[in-house]
């Protein structure tokens, strides 16, 4: 009776580790802390209404935003900070009491914190983020008010926070993360040598947020293809949109791949199968096939929308238009089909014989070439442009010199006699992290800081986010490069500790301390932000366009209506905001606007499927199926309940127009005639802000007062 | 003002256009993204499908007559299923009733083959788990097999709400793409029948 109310879930499974009860604690005071702040500030309907339910894209972007950057923080970028510090002592013959312990922490615990640094920096942050700018930009810079599928969308927003809270799980519940790498290879992740449920969490995780990925994908395809504005034709369309529809084609593709070989290793673990076991008649390398089939396309889809942003900002910040667009698409275009046919790169020692590894060594160097013109098309915009070196465009630089570096790395791996000798050493996880943090992080932070003052209203502040843009260049450097070197030396991946003999440590140790950088330069990503709310009425942005921009997202307010364009615009050329100023805008006509409802169904839905998952972790069947009839039910009421969507009448409209007019009046007038970004130079530094938040600390400490800073 | 009120309705007709051609477009995508999937267990199952670990293989399991009914109840199901669907555009709501009625209690008959099949299986000791030919067969066909289960489901469904609401724009789009997704079952469905059974027998 027990174990069919709970399965395998005992009082001896809760969390009894020091890292498991910290995380925990952490975990429990911050959900505290939020519900008492929200009771207190009478804030859960607001929450609920606005936020939560809303289907609103440019709402779920930044909870995307949101969720994406505290898990960088709180997980991912810990667990490296943690690996290297594990990395740094792990040397066999340390002096004294630390020699013998090979580094503070246990074998299996590094392994965990590997896996987990693996699916969640891929999964949770660098996905959230991707998805969070397509979600506000794409229908901004194609003229729609909203999405094809405004539930889709959220569903796979919700399904996605579902998968977030399944991989934090066994903080609060015990057992441990998986031990077996990121893509859990077979058949170390059978039940035979991965007996716990950390395992299981591992495909809970990845499985309910994968197909919340396929779901938001479909949507997205929908909208850019049937949604553009009139006279915006496939070849019109701004490079963002472009990268970001290529990206979502080529997850349609691959994430239902993923999907099935989930379910696959699901049922050899749950119903005792034979697709990847090593006993009668299963085939681990099978799985090895298969979890690339998607795992390598992955890659790509991260970094398409970086290269989309990228090609906005060098246009925008260069002052000229794309150089040779039309090979700008291509190129974004081949890499998205070469990308579906390389997966055998990543293990030629599998042994399939010359042949075949020749074919994908091949197609692996082909794709450098439509990369290669991606990368000139950048580097000609920029050529007798006039080139503003702001936030963003530094980003951009640093990642051509990065993002190089990791493409070329990456050709050498590709020819099959040499990878024998990289094949899981510390070269190829320096090649990937040159990739994945040089195109996709930097990406999503160049994306975020040239695109804030559209979500916000206000800009960032510009001298903290250099600062910050040095540190990570400057951190990532100093970490990654020993990493190529010690690679080669012959250092393999995955290594808790080593003899001290090989002399790899001080290498290990230039790690640890490009590491803190790093962490430096994420705390003053967080101050440069709050600098910038401190500052926000110096920076608001009153024209809707402060960087003179290009594409159709400029000519909307910052930040937009509801339903982003009172009029939809026609579109003639690739540039079209630029072509609108050139020509003058026309008044705007005001229309009955036709907008999605909010709705809760994604939410349900997301719930009754991590009580799914939750239940098949932890062998509770009957929650399990409980939850998939929840599931059921939820879908079917949303399907067919054909009220979803509500007019808002062209007065409205206008009475609505009319107030966010006046008060941008208001603010012109109080900031007359300048561009938000026309004065940097003037954007406070690291010491006066470091006074205004001593200066308030002073003043909340002795006189009460909160608010004393919004005075500026 | 006359003009008024028409161009309104004209712009309601091209609005409700679109989000039908929207919805159609999407679901296909969807379709690719399950018959990739399917496309996943075929190619295990090609892998697998000799990896018998000593137990019988396809020969001396499948049964031709067995499989031939079921090829033959789905096909016809398809075709009333069309039928079904010519009722629906020209709004004969009892037609309609009639035709997806009678594809529904093909699809079932074809599910009660398909489960007294695996059930006869079971009782003979070749479970999910027994080898892996068998745990490819079983995820193969089976995921088909849950594929028409949710198809009938929807179709009672829908049933009930065109008995409940009558034939309305949204329930036409509903059928629509209920047959949609009856025939993409049918087509994956002789994919099995050749892959899975036919060749078992060559």
């Amino acid at each position: 009776m027990k174990e069919f109310l709970i399965g395998k879930l005992t009082l001896e499974s809760l969390p009894h580790e020091w890292f498991t009860i910290g995380g925990s604690a952490f975990f429990g005071l911050l959900t505290v802390a939020l519900i008492v702040l929200l009771t207190v500030t009478k804030r859960w309907k607001w929450l609920w209404k606005e936020w939560l339910t809303s289907v609103d894209p440019k709402k779920i972007g930044i909870m995307y935003f949101i969720v994406a950057g505290f898990m960088l923080i709180a997980r991912g970028g810990l667990e490296a900070l943690m690996m290297w510090l594990q990395q740094a002592l792990g040397a066999s013959d340390m002096p004294g009491a630390l020699g013998a312990a090979h580094g503070y922490l246990s074998a299996d615990h590094f392994q965990q914190i590997f896996t987990a640094h693996g699916n969640i920096m891929v999964f949770f942050v660098a996905m959230g983020f991707i998805f969070g700018l397509i979600n506000y930009i794409v229908p901004l810079q194609i003229g729609a008010r909203d999405l094809a599928s405004p539930f889709l969308n959220t569903l796979g927003f919700w399904l996605y926070v579902a998968g977030v809270v399944m991989v934090n799980m066994f903080f609060f519940f015990g057992g441990q993360y998986a031990a077996t790498g990121w893509l859990a290879v077979a058949p170390l992740s059978g039940t035979q040598f991965s007996p716990g449920v950390g395992m299981d969490y591992w495909i809970w995780s990845l499985q309910i947020s994968g197909i919340g990925t396929t779901l938001g994908a479909i949507n997205f395809i929908m909208t850019i293809l049937k949604m553009r504005a009139p006279g915006m034709t496939l070849w019109k369309m701004p490079a963002f949109t472009w990268g970001s529809l290529c990206s979502m084609i080529m997850a349609v593709t691959v994430f239902p791949l993923l999907t099935a070989t989930i379910f696959l290793i699901f049922f050899d673990r749950y119903f005792g199968t034979h697709f990847f076991t090593t006993t009668l008649g299963g085939d681990p390398m099978m799985y090895t096939n298969l979890i690339w089939m998607w795992g390598h396309p992955e890659v790509y889809i991260l970094v398409l929308p970086a290269y989309g942003v990228f090609s906005e900002i060098v246009s925008t910040f260069s002052r000229k238009r794309l150089a040779s667009p039309i090979s700008n698409i291509i190129g974004m275009i081949g890499v998205a089909l070469f990308a579906l046919s390389v997966w055998l790169h990543h293990f030629f020692t599998m042994g399939a014989g010359a042949d075949v590894n020749a074919f994908f060594g091949v197609m692996t160097m082909i794709i450098a070439i439509p990369t290669t013109v991606l990368v000139f098309t950048w580097i000609a915009t920029m050529y007798k442009g006039r080139i503003r070196f702001t936030t963003p465009m530094l980003w951009f630089l640093g990642f051509i010199a990065v993002f190089t570096t990791g493409g070329i790395t990456g050709v050498m791996l590709a020819v099959p006699p040499a990878d024998f000798q990289f094949h899981n050493s510390l070269f190829l996880v320096a090649h990937f992290h040159s990739n994945v943090i040089g195109g996709v992080l930097f990406g999503v932070f160049a994306g975020i800081s040239y695109w804030f003052p559209k979500l916000a209203g206000f800009r960032l502040n510009e001298r903290i986010g250099k600062y910050a843009f040095w540190c990570w260049m400057i951190g990532f450097s100093l970490s990654f490069i020993p990493m190529y070197i010690v690679g080669l030396m012959g250092a393999t991946r995955r290594l808790d500790t080593y003899d001290a003999a090989t002399g790899w440590q001080p290498f290990y140790v230039l790690m640890l301390i490009g590491g803190i950088i790093i962490a430096v330069g994420v705390a003053l990503q967080l101050v440069q932000i709050i600098a910038s709310i401190i500052e926000k009425r110096r920076l608001r942005d009153v024209t809707g366009d402060p960087w003179d921009g290009r594409s159709l997202e400029w000519a909307t307010a910052s930040a937009p209506a509801p339903y982003n364009f009172t009029t939809i615009p026609r579109v003639t050329t690739r540039d079209a905001f630029w072509q609108m100023k050139q020509q003058g805008l026309a008044k705007p006509k005001y229309e009955d606007i036709l907008m999605p409802k909010n709705t809760a169904s994604g939410i349900y839905i997301s719930i009754f499927a991590f009580l799914m998952g939750f239940g098949f972790v932890w062998h509770i069947t009957w929650l399990a199926v409980v939850s998939i009839i929840g599931i059921i039910v939820c879908a079917i009421t949303r399907t067919f309940n054909e009220h979803t969507e509500m007019t808002i009448p062209a007065a409205e409209v206008e009475k609505q127009e009319a107030v966010r007019l006046k008060r941008l009046q208001d603010e012109h007038d109080s900031a007359p005639g300048k561009p938000a970004a026309a004065d940097m130079a003037d954007d406070m530094g690291l010491r006066e802000f470091i006074k205004i938040v001593a200066v308030w600390a002073w003043n909340v400490v002795r006189n009460r007062q909160w608010r004393t800073w919004q005075k500026r | 003002m006359a003009d008024m009120a028409e161009a309104i309705e004209s712009a309601e007709i091209s609005h409700e256009a679109a989000a039908n051609d929207r919805v159609m477009f999407g679901f296909w995508v969807y379709l690719m993204t399950d018959l990739l999937m399917f496309a996943v267990l075929f190619a295990v199952y090609a892998v697998l499908h000799g990896n018998t670990a000593g137990g019988p293989g396809g020969k001396e399991l499948f049964s031709q007559q067995q499989a031939l009914a079921e090829t033959l109840l789905l096909l016809t199901s398809s075709f009333t299923c069309g039928l079904g669907m010519i009722a629906a555009r020209r709004g004969n709501k009892s037609q309609v009733l009639v035709w997806f009625g009678l594809t529904f209690l093909l699809g079932l008959a074809f599910l009660g083959l398909e489960l007294r099949e695996f059930a006869e299986f079971v009782r003979e000791g070749h479970t999910f788990s027994a080898n892996a030919f068998m745990s490819s067969f079983f995820a193969l066909v089976g995921t088909h097999g849950l594929h028409i289960t949710s198809g009938l489901l929807w179709m009672t469904i829908t049933l009930i709400y065109v008995l409940k609401r009558g034939l309305n724009k949204h329930l036409v789009r509903k059928l629509a793409l209920l047959s949609l997704f009856w025939h993409f079952l049918d087509i994956v469905w002789i994919f099995i029948f050749t892959i899975v059974y036919l060749m078992a027998f060559v």
